[in-house]
């Protein structure tokens, strides 16, 4: 078996996202490669050339690749999967943008968000936002995987992989990037938190989510939102937690003012411990909480606030 | 211009999913099926270009069951202009999808080709990439924005970290985001008027597109049960059960 993992990174630095998808790739076994395609990358290139049980990084470095646009990344993948077995790339917004069109020019599957691995052809996913889980067997000759990086430990970053520099480059010209704005937060981002607290619906309006902030900063939180809340416009669609937002699975998940919807429990159910508040006792929420508590939420996370 | 917007039919989103129990699948007999809700905001935008007096034509597409001529008649109610039905009575995996989609593109060469991010039943989130690799075309996925301005378009993605702008050469193939707009509802005079609008049904064999299954379905299981835990008094004791029992403050 000959794997080849798309980094996820921003030049300077590797993802943790990368970390959990080599884990998968290293379930997989056989060779693992990893792909750092960006601009002024060398930062991320000898970080990722760290990750415990990669053989070799493979580095594109050009200003083609900074923003890893789909346009341009698709050929230069395409050319290193020649002889892979498999190729993988989280299940990020990065990823889930640039891989199936990998898949589509190979002329094979892709198989999405896999949580674990059966074996080098069988794979497991969640469907229907989690409600089944579907067992998958590729018949193509090379598979292509989006991972699910929360069903994955991160792999550790004690290895020693040789660094090899790719020459070619494609700049497809269809497309080019013109600004981000991106959230500017002191705390950690939503996928990569230990802690977080989100607020649904019975927030009220945008201004409460500071009651939220206020525990978050106690216990170096993310701050998270149920769709209700970001269709609502409560806040921004980047704190969604849920089958449609970020996937997340933390050590401690507090749920304020969140019924429990279906959609929401997708994105947080694998959370290794659930606080529910909630005013109304009957939530669906309070079923895979593990600790409940009925009260309103006004009261309840200030006192929270002043208690941590 | 023309705009092409293709949909799927897919359970309601409201309904209860339930694994059948020798783990074939999930169960859809007398199931509520509807739009694709990523689908819907792409009919809406669809429908918004062509009343802004950028798209000429709106014309929907799905595959599938000959049922799946319910959701185009819900998208002809909405405003689109005609349909066309490319029937087939076995499910279509992803990559094959794309590759019928591509050969419609081929024949109606729209400037744009909106799609749903995902479908709410197989969660691939894949189509509309696979679309743009198939078709060559610019992709501007999760877009939250479509802003055309001759032939180029500005597409505002939703990613990861917030927001990220990317000009697209026309003609490009756009994946929905919740944000982007919000669908309408149909009225009645509408709907009347909608069974009146042309639908063509095509053969995947009058397409001539090859297709092969890529992957195999072996089981689908329901997923591990959470237990649900305790409740708790007051604040004071949460905090206690966190820091004492469940340990993670």
């Amino acid at each position: 078996m000959s794997i080849l993992v798309i980094a996820e990174h921003d030049n300077a630095s590797i993802k943790s996202a990368t970390l959990n998808t080599v884990t998968a790739a290293l379930a997989i076994g056989g060779d693992v490669s990893v792909l750092v395609a960006g601009s002024d990358c060398q930062g991320a290139a000898a970080q990722a050339a760290k990750i415990s049980g990669v053989s070799t990084v493979l580095v594109a470095d050009n200003a083609a690749y900074q923003h890893q646009l789909a346009e341009n990344m698709l050929p230069l993948i395409v050319e290193q999967a020649a002889g892979k077995t498999h190729i993988l790339a989280p299940a990020t917004t990065s990823g889930k943008n640039i891989l199936p069109g990998v898949a589509a020019l190979l002329d094979v599957a892709q198989i999405s968000e896999i949580i674990s691995v059966e074996s080098a052809d069988t794979f497991e996913r969640p469907i229907y936002a989690g409600n089944a889980i579907a067992k998958v067997q590729s018949l193509d000759a090379v598979k292509v995987l989006t991972v699910r990086t929360t069903a994955f430990d991160e792999a550790a970053l004690d290895g020693a992989a040789s660094i090899e520099t790719l020459s070619s480059v494609t700049d497809a010209g269809l497309s080019r990037f013109v600004g981000e704005e991106v959230a500017e937060s002191e705390r950690p981002e939503l996928t990569a938190a230990k802690v977080i607290i989100s607020g649904g619906r019975g927030m009220g309006n945008g201004e409460n989510f500071s009651i939220l902030e206020a525990v978050a900063d106690k216990l170096g939180a993310a701050v998270g939102a149920s769709r209700a809340a970001v269709d609502a416009g409560f806040v921004s669609n980047d704190m969604q937690v849920g089958q449609t937002g970020k996937i997340v699975a933390p050590d401690l998940y507090i749920a304020v003012g969140i019924s429990g919807a279906i959609q929401h429990l997708a994105g947080m159910k694998d959370s290794k411990v659930i606080v529910a508040i909630n005013k109304d006792e009957e939530a669906p929420i309070f079923s895979i909480a593990d600790y409940g508590l009925v009260a309103d939420l006004f009261e309840a996370v200030p006192e929270l606030a002043a208690q941590l | 211009m023309k705009v092409l917007v293709a949909v799927k039919r897919v359970i309601d989103y409201n309904v209860k999913v339930r694994v059948k129990s020798d783990n074939s699948g999930v169960d859809l007999s007398n199931v509520k099926m509807a739009m694709n809700p990523f689908c819907e905001i792409a009919v809406e935008e669809a429908i918004r270009l062509k009343e802004a007096g950028i798209a000429t034509e709106v014309i929907a597409v799905s595959l599938g069951v000959k049922a799946c001529q319910e959701q185009l008649r819900t998208a002809l109610a909405l405003g689109a202009d005609r349909a066309i039905h490319v029937e087939s009575e076995e499910e279509l995996e992803s990559l094959n999808v794309a590759k019928l989609l591509a050969k419609v593109v081929e024949e109606e060469q729209p400037g744009i080709v909106i799609l749903g991010k995902q479908a709410i039943d197989t969660d691939n989130n894949q189509t509309g990439q696979m679309l743009a690799a198939l078709t060559g075309m610019a992709q501007g996925t999760f877009a939250s924005k479509i802003d055309v301005q001759g032939d180029k378009a500005l597409v505002t993605r939703e990613v990861d970290g917030g927001l990220q702008t990317v000009e697209l050469n026309m003609p490009i193939i756009a994946t929905t985001d919740l944000r982007l707009n919000e669908p309408r509802y149909a009225s009645l005079p509408n709907i009347m008027k909608a069974k009146r609008k042309p639908l063509a049904v095509k053969t995947i064999e009058e397409l001539g597109v090859s297709i092969k299954a890529h992957t195999k379905l072996v089981a689908v299981t329901p997923p591990p049960e959470r237990q649900g835990g305790i409740k708790v008094t007051d604040v004071a004791e949460l905090v206690d059960k966190l820091k004492n029992e469940a340990k993670v403050i």
